[in-house]
């Protein structure tokens, strides 16, 4: 491939990105939906709808989450390392909440118990709301910089503990995650729903937006001028493969606004975010509802758009020791590994999203209480 | 130095949580393809049967898919929770197979299997059919994809060590792809996924037939499981995976492990069809040995020695002394003696680097090891005999039994005098574990039997593990354990329930329990 290394490792930034952006789109809704469940679906009817609109979809969904943890496994082998080995049990209660989703979804509807089917959707209401908050949470550390060092036979040294995790500033990353997923799932359910749900998913969406947009501005302001930012100040040529050991960094504040001022650019993702959360506000009060999960999607991609800016090229700082911080220029596979990983994402990519497109259009209907009367003993 | 509590509880949870996972998978791959064929008879002929066939089995598939998804999901994280080293050191390699495996084929077949599901009145006859197609072809490639990343574990090709960068790198991508290990595994894995999937339906027919109820049901489905499961034992036995036993050091151990084989004999070895290994004294006692056959089953010849256990301890001893010297030539490297002399002193010694690491279970500098250490180091290069002996029989005499099941209930089927004999359906009912059986011993001696390695001659288990406390470790496992142990009940309770319904619970009113019956 004509590529350089060091463009190659641009590009698979950016691929994660999409990657990432695909899991909280599409993954996104099915969470917000498993969230309201309780929340909005007054009755068993109800809430069988609201899964329902999600049924053929959540498990392709969720292959995005198992899609991103391969490809850091593969493309940035060592954050896959440290952050599932150091965010050890933070990573088991999102994994115990995950397994709650495939067998909420299937199970529920096997047994017409009114004891069973609330359990599951307790479950599934689990399921749901613990991921994003775990992950909001767990990026919320990375911005603040996370415990951690290697030894010199780069074996990842985790020194901090669990609760450390749990800091202000995180648990407001967390609650932009949630909103953030709140107000995704219920312009999906705007667009699939009718009537009262429908009405309820209006209200939602539209008190989300606005939480969302206040506890973004909040966490925005707080990166800007409350807390240290990373920069390198001195490494190897990143054409050249080269560990985490061999660069300097420094912290200062305001340090992760520096992407701004160098490549004004990128203020366009904050900015398209904030737009997107008032769209949603607007084309929910005015029935738009199309347009409203259309403008959730693109403020949902924007603020994770807006996350990875502010670090660039820093992926998981380290406040143990600085110069060991993992960047995309050195926490990254072999050039051969990244060709040939490329090459297959670049296949494959845009034909799940041609399947997938298929499979929505296929399934695309709003759905009542007749249809799930109608299938009983057939949908979930 | 990594302690070796810690060690061995990550085993466990590796073990467990694979040998969970393994009970849902190989079920999925056999009745993903059942799938297809009752499918593709229903629009071939357009019977109404078929679709119920379809439509019922898939329920029991759904049911099974669902815990699949869910023990999966951990060992896509486990890699990274538990194993940090080992995600450092081989990511370049082992991650690119894992992220394939999500692209091409897992998800392929999640975003359809939604649509097999829900989307009957939703799609055409034979887009439906195409979409079951596509499930089945997905969860086949995913298993394809997993096992080249497995075979890489066991005959790691197409790779070098990088001191700079500490790890090892992919130098060939068409190697790991081809590798020999990942055929024959593929094949054997997937084809032991066929024979449960179809002994799953052919034991839960024969009941349906002994108890003399939805009997045009029951036979169709018995008769698509028998021929499905006939063509699939066949190349279970006939395509095993200790052709793959050939290559690699790792492999050749086991095969050593597995016949218990201490001494190297002059070909052709003789088969020890029965006996009790013994680690201590290196013999097998109360052995009954059959000649010649062992040779021609590993070697597929009559004249290819098997190595022994002994000579292969003996070889061992040997590399993890040169594992030594790359060791220090390494530290020497990392430490800025970065010199022509010492890059070329490193390269000509450094294919046995994991060797010498096999003594950090010993001493953390592994240069300054006594002759004591080196000694036990080179013992542990075999794993325990007893447990890989026996678990290798245990599969072997599984997939016999299923041989006899599959072929007595092709011959009856053939004869359309299947129904009318009780003692075949009892019999076919009794053989349901064995596929399950077959699968976890299996499994059990292809990964036991790699020890004490996770890569195969380059990364010992010990040092693989994440720097962890042993604590949270068995936190988690006692954890996983209860969760999945809740599951795994819920699911039995939901199978076994459906499966006593039976097309019943379609509600078409067609079957056995519905108020309209007519018994077809």
């Amino acid at each position: 491939m004509v590529l350089d290394y060091e463009t190659l490792k641009l590009i698979w930034w950016l691929l994660m990105g999409i990657l990432l952006i695909g899991f909280a789109i599409t993954d996104g809704f099915d969470m917000g939906v498993g969230i309201l469940l309780p929340i909005i679906g007054h009755s068993d009817e109800e809430r069988r709808i609201m899964i329902n609109t999600v049924g053929p979809h959540w498990e392709g969904n969720q292959v995005w989450l198992v899609t991103v943890g391969g490809a850091l496994f593969a493309a940035w082998p060592l954050v896959y390392a440290m952050a599932f080995s150091g965010f050890y049990l933070a990573m088991l209660i999102t994994l115990f909440a995950l397994f709650l989703r495939p067998v909420g979804f299937d199970y529920r509807s096997k047994i017409d118990d009114p004891r069973w089917r609330q359990t599951w959707d307790w479950a599934l209401f689990t399921g749901s709301i613990v991921p994003p908050i775990i992950f909001g949470v767990a990026f919320g550390n990375l911005l603040l910089g996370v415990p951690f060092h290697f030894d010199d036979m780069m074996r990842p040294i985790y020194t901090g503990g669990f609760l450390q995790l749990l800091n202000p500033f995180a648990l407001l990353a967390g609650i932009v995650s949630l909103l953030m997923v709140i107000m995704h799932g219920a312009t999906w359910l705007q667009v699939r729903t009718l009537d009262s749900l429908e009405w309820r998913a209006t209200q939602i969406a539209k008190g989300s937006s606005v939480a969302l947009l206040i506890s973004f501005a909040l966490a925005g302001l707080w990166v800007a001028f409350a807390m240290d930012g990373f920069v390198i100040t001195s490494m190897p040529d990143p054409g050249s493969a080269f560990t985490p050991l061999l660069k300097e960094v420094s912290t200062r504040a305001g340090g992760w606004m520096l992407n701004y001022q160098q490549y004004p650019w990128m203020i366009a993702a904050p900015v398209v975010a904030f737009l997107g959360m008032i769209a949603v506000f607007i084309f929910s009060q005015i029935s738009k509802h199309g347009l409203a999960f259309i403008s959730s999607t693109i403020s949902v991609s924007s603020i994770i758009l807006t996350a990875g800016f502010s670090m660039f090229p820093f992926l998981m700082p380290s406040t143990d020791n600085v110069n060991h911080s993992l960047t995309m220029w050195d926490a990254v596979s072999s050039k051969l590994t990244l060709e040939i990983m490329l090459f297959v994402a670049a296949v494959f990519v845009p034909l799940i999203i041609i399947y997938s497109f298929w499979t929505y259009r296929r399934m695309w209907r709003r759905l009542d209480v007749n249809f799930i009367r109608d299938n009983k003993h057939s949908t979930y | 130095m990594i302690s070796e509590h810690l060690v061995d509880l990550s085993r466990l949870q590796f073990a467990m949580t694979a040998l969970y996972h393994f009970l849902f998978v190989p079920l999925t791959l056999g009745l993903s393809w059942i799938l297809v064929i009752m499918e593709s008879v229903y629009v071939m002929t357009g019977k109404q049967i078929y679709r119920d066939m379809t439509k019922f089995w898939g329920k029991l598939f759904g049911i099974n898919f669902a815990l699949g998804v869910t023990t999966g999901l951990t060992m896509e994280f486990q890699f990274g929770t538990n194993w940090a080293y080992y995600s450092h050191y081989v990511g370049d390699i082992f991650g690119a197979p894992l992220a394939i495996e999500g692209l091409m084929a897992f998800m392929l077949e999640s975003t359809f299997v939604g649509m097999f599901f829900l989307g009957w009145d939703r799609l055409s006859k034979r887009q439906h059919l195409g979409v079951t197609f596509l499930v089945a072809i997905g969860s086949n490639l995913s298993a394809l994809w997993i096992l080249v990343a497995n075979a890489w574990m066991q005959n790691p090709v197409g790779a070098a060590f990088n001191y700079e960068t500490m790890r090892m790198e992919l130098t060939s991508f068409s190697e790991l792809f081809f590798n020999p290990v990942a055929q024959v595994k593929f094949i054997h894995t997937v084809a032991a996924g066929y024979v449960t999937g179809a002994m799953f339906v052919l034991s839960i027919s024969a009941y349906y037939l002994l108890r003399k109820r939805d009997i045009g049901f029951a036979r169709r489905s018995f008769a698509i499981a028998a021929g499905f499961g006939m063509a699939s034992i066949c190349s279970v036995i006939l395509l095993g995976d200790e052709s793959g036993y050939e290559v690699g050091d790792v492999q050749k151990t086991k095969l050593a492990a597995i016949e218990a084989e201490w001494e190297t004999v002059p070909p052709p070895a003789a088969f020890t069809a029965f006996g009790w290994p013994n680690d201590e004294t290196m013999e097998t006692d109360y052995a009954v040995r059959i000649p010649y056959l062992m040779g021609i089953i590993a070697t597929r010849s009559i004249d290819t020695p098997v190595t022994g256990i002994k000579d292969l301890i003996e070889e061992n001893e040997g590399r993890i002394r040169t594992g030594m010297t790359a060791y220090a030539l390494l530290k020497k490297l990392r430490d800025g003696k970065d010199t022509e002399e010492n890059r070329a002193a490193f390269d000509k010694v450094k294919d046995d680097l994991g060797y010498g690491l096999l003594l950090k279970k010993y001493t953390a500098n592994v240069t300054d090891a006594t002759e004591t250490q080196i000694k036990a180091a080179a013992r542990d290069t075999v794993p325990p005999v007893a447990p890989m002996f026996w678990a290798f029989r245990i599969m072997v005499a599984s997939g016999i039994a299923m041989f006899i099941i599959f072929a007595l209930s092709f011959y009856n089927c053939a004869k359309r005098q299947e129904y009318k004999k009780p003692w075949l359906l009892k019999l076919a009912m009794l053989g349901l574990p064995l596929p399950w059986i077959a699968a976890e011993t299996g499994w059990f001696v292809a990964e036991f039997g790699r020890q004490p390695w996770t890569i195969s001659g380059i990364l010992p288990t010990h040092i693989s593990t994440s720097t962890l406390s042993a604590d949270s470790v068995l936190n988690s496992l006692i954890a996983l354990v209860v969760f999945y142990t809740l599951l795994l009940i819920v699911e039995m309770y939901l199978m076994i329930r459906f499966v006593k319904q039976g097309p019943s619970s379609l509600h078409t009113g067609r079957y056995h329990y519905e108020a309209s019956a007519e018994r077809s």
